[in-house]
């Protein structure tokens, strides 16, 4: 239950890319758990070479990741969203780039388990009887921090809210002398620079092998569209309620179950109400 | 109009002619093995098309009716060792009832959230097939031959078989694509309100179009066992599926019944000469490398950079 609960924090953190990529700027980004693994490698390389913490590893990398991500909705935008086509064609280019990165990866460092080594890994703390690893508490304090931070940036700055203001109406944005797809290119940059951050936290709680981003899309879809597609506070709340769920089922019917529990919820949720608890 | 029909079906068995003679040839047994891979992409190509391409529902889910096929096959072997024509149409049946219940999914989902709902049933699948230990687990499940095929060696008559399926599910593609329910899935495609407003019955024809799509998927997988000889969850559930039965149409050109049959020869013939000359992990890295590059540059497929060639 209380690993549950953790594993939440750290599922929010994983989800608030999607949220903002998928939920708010509507761009089917399915290659965003492909992201988080090549985010996960980087945090494993400077670990391994330089003996860097991951997680400070995965802040370092944002600004390189927020670059990718700048170049892939570039890129994105010229070929499918000018063109007016771009929910088909666009979905299947994410799904070859997600596994142009799974097989990239897989070629250069193979399928072993590659995880990493830091001070607090291993360690755990007692809370009134109850044993806490610091291997989930820290993923699941970052994971909070970057909810906020996420949520400051979307309703306190200027870019924050022309972000909101794209999601909502995009004609009136530009009416207001805006561009739109500048506003995007942030956007989408930002999230792909959280993935940077997912993925440290990722290899921080568990070994990692290239194919690892298939277990993730069905748990960041599931979240997203249960927090109601780009509510912060939604997405948070989801992904409590997915490592809750998925650590009990994991109790009671055993781990093999647990992968089931997000795509379960997702088939659910999409089925009866797509708008999921905090839909707009 | 009675010597078109006609003709289509002297083009159809010549083909399952010709790939009898092939059969019977008795070249290297590698070609069949790999021609088998081939065939079985050209029947999931052009399955995924019906849906994918006519009526414009991208179906990530690929895998879960290929191993549906697959696993109604083992799990006929296992309690009854039923003949192989049985398993296939049995396996056919299972995916199609799959198909149908996602198609009714269509009703609420469309675009993006199908294709998330497509995918997320897979994995839901595969984690029940791991924990059902009849059909062999997480661990898989060795399935025998039957002794004495009808001719040849077992491998090369598993390929006259996919000769066979092949040739049936582009004759299903291309009688769909030149009938009514070609052009109602193609207004669909286009404008599903304006579709509706005009009188298409929609859901009758999505309903018809993942019914169809899915036994043709659930038929390609049902021979599967029979060629692996071992049939294991991450085998059958292979993402790859996915990819490729999207790659090879959308390389060919979704919208005729050529494209996907372009497209999985091209792609298929070039995965199995790469798995054999460089690795297995370079061929799937080319598939990738080679859907992106279409997407973005060739939108229309072959077929339509043929069609822009010819129009100037």
């Amino acid at each position: 239950m209380v690993a549950g609960l953790l594993l939440g924090g750290f599922y929010a953190a994983v989800s608030l890319g999607v949220s903002l990529i998928f939920g708010l700027l509507d761009i089917a980004n399915i290659a965003q758990p492909a992201f988080v693994i090549l985010g996960s490698y980087a945090a494993y390389v400077m670990n391994s070479s330089f003996g860097l913490d991951p997680i400070l590893t995965g802040l370092l990398f944002t600004p390189v990741f927020y670059f990718l991500g700048a170049v892939v909705y570039r890129l994105y935008y010229g070929s499918f969203e000018r063109r007016g086509d771009e929910s088909l064609r666009g979905l299947v280019f994410f799904f070859g780039v997600l596994f142009i990165i799974e097989v990239s990866l897989s070629l250069k460092y193979g399928v072993d388990y590659r995880l990493v080594d830091a001070a607090y890994i291993g360690k755990s703390i007692d809370l009134g009887g109850v044993g806490i690893a610091f291997r989930l508490l820290v993923p699941c304090l970052v994971g909070l921090a970057m909810t906020l931070a996420l949520h400051l940036f979307l309703s306190r700055t200027f870019y924050g809210r022309a972000v909101m203001a794209v999601s909502q109406d995009r004609l009136a944005l530009r009416l207001m002398g805006a561009d739109p797809v500048q506003i995007k290119t942030i956007a989408f940059g930002v999230g792909i620079a959280a993935a940077s951050l997912a993925g440290a936290l990722l290899i921080t709680i568990a070994p990692v092998v290239p194919s690892t981003d298939r277990d993730y899309i069905g748990r960041m879809f599931a979240i997203t569209v249960l927090g109601g597609m780009g509510s912060v506070a939604g997405t948070l709340v989801a992904a409590v309620i997915l490592g809750v769920a998925e650590s009990l089922m994991a109790t009671f019917f055993g781990p093999s179950w647990s992968l089931a529990v997000s795509f379960g919820i997702l088939l659910v949720v999409l089925a009866v109400r797509p708008a999921g608890l905090f839909g707009r | 109009m009675m010597a078109r029909p006609a003709r289509a079906l002297l083009v159809g068995l010549a083909v399952v002619g010709a790939g009898i003679v092939v059969a019977a040839l008795r070249v290297n047994q590698y070609v069949y093995f790999a021609g088998y891979v081939v065939l079985q992409y050209v029947v999931i190509a052009t399955a995924w098309n019906i849906l994918g391409g006519y009526a414009g529902y991208v179906n990530f889910g690929t895998p879960a009716f290929f191993a549906l096929g697959a696993y109604t096959a083992v799990f006929l072997i296992q309690s009854t060792r039923a003949p192989l024509p049985v398993l296939i149409l049995a396996g056919g049946l299972v995916s199609a009832l799959l198909g149908l219940g996602i198609g009714y999914l269509t009703l609420r989902l469309r675009g993006v959230f199908f294709s998330i709902a497509t995918l997320a049933l897979s994995i839901v699948l595969q984690t029940m097939i791991i924990n059902w230990e009849y059909v062999g687990g997480s661990r898989g499940l060795s399935v025998i031959r039957p002794s004495g095929p009808p001719f040849g060696s077992y491998v090369t008559f598993l390929f006259t078989v996919m000769v066979l399926l092949s040739v049936v599910a582009v004759t299903v593609a291309r009688f769909i694509e030149r009938s009514w329910i070609g052009r109602g899935l193609a207004a669909l495609r286009d404008n599903e309100e304006a579709a509706e407003c005009m009188g298409v019955p929609t859901l009758r024809l999505k309903l018809f179009a993942t019914t169809v799509s899915g036994f043709l998927l659930g038929v390609a997988g049902a021979p599967f066992p029979y060629y692996v000889t071992f049939v294991e969850p991450n085998s059958a559930f292979n993402l790859d599926y996915a990819v490729n039965a999207l790659a090879m149409p959308m390389i060919g050109g979704t919208t005729s019944w050529v494209g996907p049959v372009i497209g999985a020869v091209l792609l298929g013939t070039a995965q199995q000469l790469a798995t054999v000359t460089i690795s297995s992990e370079m061929n799937l890295f080319i598939v990738g490398v080679v859907l992106v590059a279409f997407v973005v540059l060739a939108p229309e497929g072959i077929l339509g950079l043929v069609r822009r060639l010819r129009g100037r």
